[in-house]
């Protein structure tokens, strides 16, 4: 096991080498590279725009940038004020030392710009998460037990729908509906606010506040959530449920809903778990549609933002630790998957 | 199910049945792959048919801006004043159009990757399938709005910027890995059949073994999952053109209508409504016409079924 483990890991950091190459490849091959906005816009001559290259460092080949991105320039001389002389040692450390550089665009530090996104976008793919699986796991259960009922025939067209309708569509008829349309009786404001974490003008921490601004961004993201887990539960429910040790089960006269909770549930869940595992990185990479339909500061719009204006060391920071996630999260469906089912073994 | 599995059985011995009609009976036995199919076809038509539509498309008109829907605009007009029924079915052009390239890319990539793989396997295979991991290591909604809005800006023969072949070609390279996996694993099975030893002892090369033999009787999974890629690529087309990085204004695309919509929806709704119900019909239909083909090509059967003839 540990040395199972030991590879996989040691696969993880190959694979995450191979795809910063790529990623950074990809970003930086772009015609015109990082200044390419800036050296259009009016207010920069081209005499500042190869100022800012050289106080960048993008006048370099892009090995030495991606070395550079790697393991810092602490080691050799920089030309820090872009004068075009080489005065003295870098400060940037690369990102295997944590240092994923400054944003561009604000000239802060990207990872400070990132812990002031990711708790938001933690926040609220979390709840939006746990609200879909408290819906969608007792509605799988109750359609595979009641299968070809009434009940399951609705649910399996509803989730069909909710599978098909786009996020960002839902996102604008939900603010439609409870912003445009409905109001509230009493004050005859808006029924929901159409975006942001709380009010503008609240001051603190607001519970009922909070919750309020939430619904709607919980709702658009959870829908298809909803509509995936209970298909996927119901599916594995009724696999499970024609397996013989369920008739052992219920031979040797156990009640039935110790048959059907204990190991039918049980074992149904399985892969539910692992499918789980593979979700996370979203709660991560965030619902970009979300963020940017309810104007939520996540890491959504922080990409979308950086994306469009070109701030390449958000951009590749953002990437990165997304595709970390993504290969960690694989990681460790495989391992619950042996974890939670005996069955399984690794070589 | 054992019932249908006796019943197909029967069919089959009784009379010579080709393929295709054993899977349309079981196709026609899902009310929902039926409606899907319907929907599907009358989108299809629309689409072709809409130069027919007395409005232009892109010509804006200022005396009918921002009409509601009404008998002679059943989906209203634009800020421009343009018919918006029209608009969303030039859109749907664009959209479906999309959404078959990136199905015909992806599978131009998937299957040869993963029948390689399958097929030789040693080293060849480890290779492919670590280039396939790679690229399921990438957060895909993220490289596909950075390959998209870089590739926004560069003028390239072919691919002028962001036309229906880029952003095919973008959502494409990102989408191919399921096909790749899905024909490896079926050909790790089938290359140990007899019929594939059988023709091997007959000197097949092994490229007649892959095309002739092998594909053919894989094609039932990779039908199905090229249905539901269709889905897929409807719905990350319109999301990129949602966000502004996808097919650009003034080409309609269901994507960009709704972004265009967003400005002032609150007002005029049927602006944001429609493109929409356009992207979810399709897609729901897309939908059910997979699941009613995955239940007709269930593999079990098409196998027992191909072992008897």
């Amino acid at each position: 096991m540990t040395t199972y483990i030991t590879r996989r890991l040691i696969q993880t950091v190959g694979l995450l080498f191979l795809l910063s190459i790529m990623l950074f490849a990809l970003v930086n091959l772009a015609p015109g590279g990082p200044l390419a906005g800036q050296g259009r816009s009016r207010h920069i001559s081209p005499e500042k725009v190869e100022l800012l290259k050289r106080q960048f460092g993008l006048d370099k080949p892009l090995p030495t940038q991606y070395l550079i991105w790697l393991v810092g320039n602490d080691w050799m001389k920089v030309d820090a004020d872009g004068d075009g002389i080489e005065e003295g040692y870098g400060t940037r450390l690369g990102i295997l030392r944590g240092d994923f550089g400054f944003s561009f665009r604000t000239r802060q530090p990207v990872l400070v710009e990132i812990g002031q996104r990711l708790p938001n976008t933690i926040y609220l793919m979390s709840i939006t998460m746990l609200v879909a699986l408290l819906i969608a796991i007792p509605i799988g259960i109750v359609s595979a037990l009641r299968q070809y009922s009434k009940f399951d025939i609705t649910v399996t067209t509803f989730s069909f729908a909710g599978q098909a309708i786009p996020e960002f569509w839902l996102g604008l008829i939900l603010i439609l509906i409870f912003y445009a349309w409905l109001k509230n009786p009493f004050t005859g404001d808006p029924l929901l606010p159409s975006g942001g974490i709380q009010s503008i003008n609240s001051t603190g921490f607001n519970l009922g506040d909070r919750i309020v601004h939430l619904i709607l961004p919980v709702i658009t993201g959870a829908l298809g959530w909803i509509a995936w887990y209970s298909r996927f539960l119901r599916s594995s429910m009724l696999e499970v449920i024609h397996k013989d040790y369920l008739r052992t089960a219920r031979a040797k006269g156990l009640p039935n809903r110790m048959v059907l909770y204990k190991h039918a549930l049980r074992n149904a869940l399985i892969p539910i778990v692992t499918m789980l595992a593979l979700d996370l990185p979203t709660i991560f990479g965030g619902a970009v549609f979300v963020e940017i339909l309810f104007s939520w500061p996540g890491m959504g719009r922080l990409y979308y933002t950086a994306a469009q204006q070109r701030d390449y060391p958000v951009l590749m920071a953002v990437l990165i630790i997304g595709a970390a996630f993504i290969i960690l999260s694989n990681l460790l469906a495989d391992l619950l998957y042996g974890f939670l089912d005996p069955r399984v073994r690794y070589e | 199910m054992t019932d249908m599995t006796q019943q197909t059985t029967s069919n089959i011995t009784a009379k010579d049945v080709s393929m295709a009609s054993i899977i349309w009976k079981r196709f026609r036995k899902h009310p929902g792959a039926i409606a899907g199919i319907f929907i599907l076809a009358l989108l299809i038509v629309a689409v072709i048919l809409v130069p027919l539509s007395p409005y232009d498309p892109e010509a804006s008109s200022m005396t009918e801006r921002l009409q509601p829907p009404s008998l002679s605009h059943p989906m209203g007009t634009d800020a421009l004043g343009r018919d918006l029924l029209t608009r969303v079915l030039y859109g749907g052009r664009i959209s479906l159009t999309v959404g078959l390239l990136v199905v015909v890319i992806s599978l131009s990539i998937g299957i040869p990757t993963g029948a390689l793989a399958g097929y030789y396997g040693g080293w060849l295979d480890s290779v492919l399938m670590r280039i396939t991991d790679t690229f399921l290591s990438l957060p895909a909604l993220l490289v596909l709005i950075l390959l998209s809005a870089i590739l926004r800006e560069i003028e390239l023969p072919l691919f002028k910027s962001n036309s229906m072949l880029t952003i095919a070609l973008v959502i494409g390279i990102l989408s191919w890995m399921t096909f790749a996996r899905l024909v490896r694993a079926i050909f790790l099975t089938l290359r140990e059949m007899d019929f594939v030893s059988a023709t091997r002892a007959l000197g097949g090369s092994d490229f007649r073994i892959i095309v002739r033999h092998i594909l053919p009787n894989s094609i039932g999974p990779i039908i199905v999952e090229a249905t539901l890629e269709l889905g897929y690529a409807i719905i990350e087309e319109s999301g990129l053109s949602f966000l502004g990085f996808g097919i650009q204004p003034p080409t309609p695309s269901w994507g960009n209508l709704l972004s265009n919509a967003q400005e002032n929806f609150t007002k005029y709704p049927w602006l944001a409504i429609f493109p929409g119900l356009m992207i979810f019909l399709a897609i729901i239909s897309v939908n059910y016409i997979g699941d009613g083909l995955r239940d007709a090509f269930d593999p079990h059967k098409v196998f027992e079924n191909a072992g008897e003839h």
